[in-house]
């Protein structure tokens, strides 16, 4: 795994390389050098299967982070590549030619969370909501507790209560 | 209808459904209006129940066989096969499974309805034929339950269609749904399950609710 890092760090620009979960390597690299580096971790390294793109939404830092998960069926190892993109017109690359199946999950990133991926296969149909015309409801802006007040007929009654005040309340109520 | 109110409606619609030109074998033009010419345009009407004995005995007899539709949404879907199973047994009750609308009289909504899900059980229901009843599973068709704050779930079941019985419980376990099927006995017996004929008469506002939440709407006035 050393050896892959130290390599991967001489051709690409890295940074913040820190270990994940299990133990899984994570590491950022520039949205525009993350083609080469899939394609090279996948013809050099062994890192031949996507196992899963994913996409978080940091409001505040105005920008998305898109997280690459690549496995080594061999060597039974993961390694995680993180990739920040501005939050307006938010587009990157497709990898769908690297692996077939990443079309289905860029598909339903955009459709989630608006980013476009130029190329790739079906990326304007709906995959989930049909015929939607809102915001896209994974962003963080997007008021869902709202929307489906204003959609879909909340029955009146519903109450939430803050269980410390409600036991509050109720096992001391003259305090 | 104006053209542009028509080309709203056709952005929805399959290719195979516009307006199209077929070539005829001896070269002619057939003008094509697939909406118009291969669906039933006309509205249900109300069937007005019969009156006395007869009624009463026919409402035993629909009442003593619930043929339900083998049609799963959501996580009730899977309460429901041990109801089939020696365990439970529901067939001893009258209850049965069909695996089309047209032969079934019950319709289960078990579970969380997403918007997606809901046009296919409006298909479904409108295909059913009369008496037909609606068993709603599930907190989730009754509020919302843990889906009550979903971008694409709705909450309550009885503005999209007209529900008989509701079995709260997240999911019910298959007795509290042969208890419910009881329920729904009694209900026909009683000659008060007339949700077809109440979804009739109210059917505009039904669509207005539906058409609200179902943005990409393409399927005719009422899916026979």
């Amino acid at each position: 795994m050393k050896d892959i890092i130290d390599h991967l760090k001489k051709r690409f620009p890295v940074y913040e390389i820190g270990e994940g979960p299990n133990g899984v390597i994570f590491m950022s690299v520039e949205a525009a050098k993350l083609v080469p580096m899939l394609t090279s971790l996948k013809a050099n390294h062994g890192y031949g299967i996507l196992v899963i793109l994913s996409a978080v939404d940091w409001l505040e830092e105005y920008k998305f982070q898109l997280t690459y998960i690549v496995n080594n069926p061999e060597e039974k190892s993961d390694l995680g590549i993180r990739v920040f993109i501005k939050r307006e017109d938010a587009t990157m690359d497709s990898v769908h030619r690297l692996w077939e199946h990443a079309a289905t999950f860029q598909r339903e990133i955009k459709e989630m969370f608006g980013i476009n991926f130029p190329g790739s296969p079906r990326v304007d149909e709906p995959f989930l909501l049909e015929g939607w015309d809102n915001l896209p409801p994974m962003r963080r802006d997007f008021d869902t507790k709202q929307y489906s007040e204003d959609t879909y007929f909340p029955r009146p009654g519903r109450e939430t209560n803050d269980p410390a005040e409600y036991m509050k309340q109720k096992l001391y109520p003259d305090e | 209808m104006s053209d542009k109110q028509q080309n709203q409606e056709d952005k929805f619609l399959a290719p195979e459904n516009r307006k199209h030109t077929v070539i005829g074998p001896e070269g002619e033009e057939i003008h094509v209006d697939p909406l118009n010419d291969y669906f039933c345009q006309d509205l249900p009407k109300v069937e007005a129940p019969y009156k006395g004995v007869l009624e009463k005995f026919l409402n035993w007899a629909r009442s003593e066989s619930l043929w339900v539709l083998a049609y799963g949404t959501g996580c009730g879907s899977i309460e429901l096969p041990p109801l089939f199973s020696p365990r439970f047994d529901a067939y001893r009750f009258g209850v049965m499974m069909r695996p089309t609308p047209r032969q079934s009289g019950v319709l289960i909504i078990s579970g969380y309805l997403a918007v997606k899900t809901l046009k296919r059980v409006i298909r479904s229901y409108e295909q059913m034929q009369n008496p037909k009843y609606v068993i709603a599973l599930g907190s989730c068709t009754i509020n919302g339950g843990m889906y009550w704050d979903s971008y694409n779930t709705i909450n309550r079941l009885d503005h999209y269609l007209p529900v008989d019985v509701y079995i709260a419980g997240c999911m019910p376990r298959p007795e509290a749904i042969l208890s419910g099927f009881n329920k729904l006995k009694e209900r026909i017996k009683s000659g008060n399950a007339e949700g077809a004929n109440e979804y009739v008469e109210n059917l505009e506002w039904y669509r207005t609710n539906q058409k609200k939440v179902i943005k990409d709407w393409n399927m005719p006035p009422y899916n026979w």
